[in-house]
């Protein structure tokens, strides 16, 4: 068997910057989630908000710490698989990377630090300072990779000489034309993570029946945040959709299933788009919907696949599904949202049991959302690498054979394995671990890696207090 | 000239960055190294633990270096990593493995076995694929413009196992020193014992690699033999730091040799420098064939300029707060 370096290589790197990309997203609503908290406490002087500040932030040191670790594969992935892009695209995307690099060292260097440990040991106004600090952080760390990664959608202000981009217009390059919409669409999206994070694992406390009026707060603040995030975000995805339509017309037609240029195009519930055939199979669809929905008229004329060649087209039946999984996944949010509205009002939001039980659930939604978001757009760029400009297969590492990707791909698989088991199993100990305050530590404890913010055990044997 | 001088100053930087990550997380993974070699449980803990509150602010000069080599020598990052690409894997896989057990194995105990592995063979692993890569770098690399064109083991040879197996010894005689500097009563004699032996075996490995190399690398040769006077003052200085720690060592000093250690490292790794000049992609890609363009180096230029004394000001921070011995029951 044949094994294609270009496939693989996009398998790789889907995998590894999926697997990367569940970290951030959290940490990114929840750094700014902390800090509201940390806000709270210092107008309030609740001791309540503290003791929700002190627990959420162990567990953004967790992730966080996960976050990094698999960050610095990701790192090295742009040269060793995709050598021609990164160097074509050097002038650009090289100094955007390490300015996410330096914007996050920034971060470590001056606030992770005091956030972390420098409770009872600082200012409770610098303390929120640290925190505020870190929360905007995550935002421009985030703005670098969406900026770079919106300019392969949507490439703006360089010029292509003898295969190799110059950048003529920085601002245009960095400020391009999906970059309002993507950064929006993924700052919402992070904080609805955060949002159904910590509704759920409020929700279980509550069922539980431990440390009952934070969790109660947590709940309640939660809700109401989740219920202007959920249809905002809503509202931000179609403008997003309208905007992809104007620069990237074949991505919208795999997002739509639709073959045809039409007026009028139909919305389709359910479909089995067939790439070789160039047509779908067993439709449920609702008339003139996707015009309305794209175009905001009934009759508006929807661009098709056909198009572009077929070899021009990107997976259609992946994109089409991962998009159908998102907007499910969004749906599902808005009405667990709606709902809670709903019980609140009877007063029945902390107790009933069914719903606390839903929001636990609910917790991993916006991670399948997140995740089907970006298949939906990087899958449907394809085959192009930076639109219009680069495909992948010129992207690619011409040293590269199937066999030494296969080989790292599984061999990053298995890396990713044993740090994400391990992760997550100490992220429920840390969880279980609740909120009881922390047991006096060492004076010379302040060591700056955020995993040492959490003490919980990892194993059954190790007491709590020794060396932890 | 505004291109060369940009250009300069960031070889200079990233030149810096190498340095301060072979220098830092040499001593961190040396200590990883000697770990399955240590006398007790004991002496494993305290030795963790000096290196503990440390070990990853030493790394991000990996990260940083990686970045800026993208943004202004993008040529070293395309070439280098393609030929090197199971080499980083493992390299990679080594430092994640190891960056896993230092969080977790004060976490844990009936387990603590499973990391003590992890972390000495993830150490191991992690600075042999460097010492390859520096002996790669030393045989040059298959090119055709800006594309690696060799094959996937160009850069596994006899002479990079050597030079491989010599950075193992390299940043072992780093974690020991360190050790010594960092440890008291029998954790502190065992280190002393061992640094004159490893130390033997860092001048054989050294003596073995000045021999090799100019059969390997005919641009060295030319350089070293046409350029003699300039070229033994690094070997020279070299060996001065080892008789120091030599002497050092048999005084039972503290903290001397640590910093001859540092120095050895220094002295041998400007001497390959100044053996390779201006060539960063051997045999055929200089420094300012290598670079991008000036306006993005100068881009990026702003904000390392920015971040490096920050960076710089809290490694120091935390070497002062963690400064003196291993405090029984460790940091953390």
């Amino acid at each position: 068997m044949e094994l294609d370096p270009v496939i693989l290589s996009r398998i790789q790197f889907g995998f590894v910057v999926s697997f990367h990309a569940v970290f951030p997203v959290f940490t990114i609503g929840l750094a700014s989630y902390v800090a509201l908290l940390h806000g709270l406490f210092y107008k309030t002087g609740n001791a309540a908000w503290e003791r929700l500040a002190a627990f959420w932030v162990k567990v953004f040191a967790v992730v966080f710490a996960m976050g990094v670790v698999s960050g610095i594969v990701m790192a090295f992935q742009f040269g060793t698989n995709w050598s021609n892009f990164s160097y074509a695209s050097s002038n650009f995307i090289g100094p955007m990377l390490s300015y996410e690099v330096v914007t996050a060292f920034f971060l470590e260097a001056g606030f992770l630090g005091v956030l972390l440990f420098g409770r009872g040991k600082v200012p409770e106004g610098v303390h929120l300072f640290a925190a505020l600090m870190v929360a905007l952080g995550t935002f421009i760390s985030a703005f670098w990779i969406l900026s770079t990664n919106s300019w392969m959608q949507t490439p703006a202000g360089v010029e292509l000489v003898d295969g190799h981009f110059f950048v003529k217009d920085w601002a245009a390059a960095i400020f391009n034309a999906s970059l309002p919409y993507r950064f929006a669409h993924m700052a919402i999206a992070s904080f609805l993570t955060g949002g159904f994070v910590v509704a759920g694992v409020s929700a279980w406390y509550l069922l539980i029946g431990r440390d009952v009026e934070a969790n109660k707060r947590a709940l309640s603040m939660c809700m109401w945040l989740l219920l202007v995030l959920a249809p905002a975000q809503a509202v931000v995805g179609d403008m997003h959709g309208i905007n992809t339509l104007e620069h990237q017309p074949t991505k919208v037609a795999a997002m739509e299933g639709n073959w045809e240029t039409q007026s009028g195009a139909p919305l389709l519930l359910f479909a089995w788009p067939d790439k070789e055939a160039q047509t779908n199979h067993f439709e449920i669809a609702i008339p003139k919907l996707a015009s309305l929905i794209l175009t905001h008229d009934p009759d508006g004329v929807v661009p098709g696949l056909k198009e572009v060649a077929p070899d021009k087209q990107p997976p259609v039946w992946f994109v089409f599904w991962s998009f159908r999984v998102m907007v499910a996944m969004g749906l599902l949010m808005i009405a667990v949202a709606f709902i809670g509205f709903y019980l609140r009002r009877g007063g029945r939001l902390y107790h009933s049991r069914p719903f606390l039980q839903t929001l636990r659930l609910m917790s991993i939604a916006p991670f399948f959302a997140v995740l089907a978001g970006w298949f939906v757009t990087e899958a449907g760029r394809s085959p192009w690498l930076v639109y219009g400009m680069m495909t992948q297969q010129e992207a690619v590492t011409p040293s590269l054979t199937g066999w030494m990707v296969l080989t790292t791909l599984i061999g990053y698989f298995l890396v990713y394995l044993v740090v994400f088991v391990t992760g997550s199993y100490y992220l429920t100990r840390v969880i279980r671990g609740g909120m009881q305050p922390e047991l006096p530590h060492d004076e010379v404890e302040t060591a700056m890696r955020p995993l040492s913010a959490a003490h919980e055990s990892l194993d059954d044997d190790a007491s709590r207090t020794v060396r932890s | 000239m505004e291109m060369i001088n940009l250009t300069m100053i960031w070889a200079l930087i990233i030149g810096f960055g190498v340095m301060m990550y072979i220098l830092m997380d040499g001593f961190d993974l040396g200590v990883g190294i000697l770990y399955p070699f240590a006398p007790d449980e004991h002496a494993r803990d305290v030795m963790m633990n000096s290196v503990a509150p440390i070990w990853d602010g030493n790394e991000t000069w990996l990260v940083l270096g990686g970045a800026g080599l993208l943004a202004a020598f993008p040529a070293v990052y395309t070439i280098l990593l393609p030929a090197l690409y199971l080499g980083v894997f493992l390299m990679l896989a080594g430092l994640i493995f190891r960056g896993i057990a230092f969080e977790f194995r004060f976490k844990s105990s009936r387990n603590r076995h499973w990391w003590n592995i992890a972390f000495s063979g993830g150490s191991f692993l992690a600075t042999f694929c460097q010492g390859v890569v520096v002996g790669a770098y030393i045989q040059g690399f298959a090119t055709e413009g800006h594309v690696y064109v060799g094959g996937a083991f160009d850069w596994l040879s006899p002479f990079t196992v050597i030079t491989g197996l010599a950075l193992v010894v390299g940043y072992a005689l780093l974690g020991a020193t360190w050790t010594i500097m960092k440890s008291e009563g029998e954790v502190q004699e065992w280190a002393y014992r061992i640094t004159p032996k490893l130390l033997i075996a860092v001048l054989v490995g050294f003596g073995v690699i000045s021999l090799y190399t100019p059969f390997v690398d005919e641009y060295v040769r030319e350089r070293w033999f046409d350029h003699l006077g300039v070229f033994w003052v690094f070997p020279v200085l070299a060996l001065c730091c080892a008789a120091l720690i030599w002497r050092a060592t048999s005084k039972r000093l503290e903290g001397q040799p640590f910093v001859a250690t540092l120095g050895l490292f220094l002295f041998t790794y400007l001497g390959l420098i100044f053996s390779k000049w201006p060539y960063l992609v051997p045999p055929d890609i200089t420094l300012w064939d290598a670079a991008s363009a000036p306006e993005s180096q100068l881009f990026l230029l702003l904000g390392v300029l920015f971040v490096i004394p920050m960076v710089l000001g809290y490694t120091a921070w935390s070497y002062w707060v963690f400064r003196g011995k291993v405090k029984e029951g460790g940091y953390h």
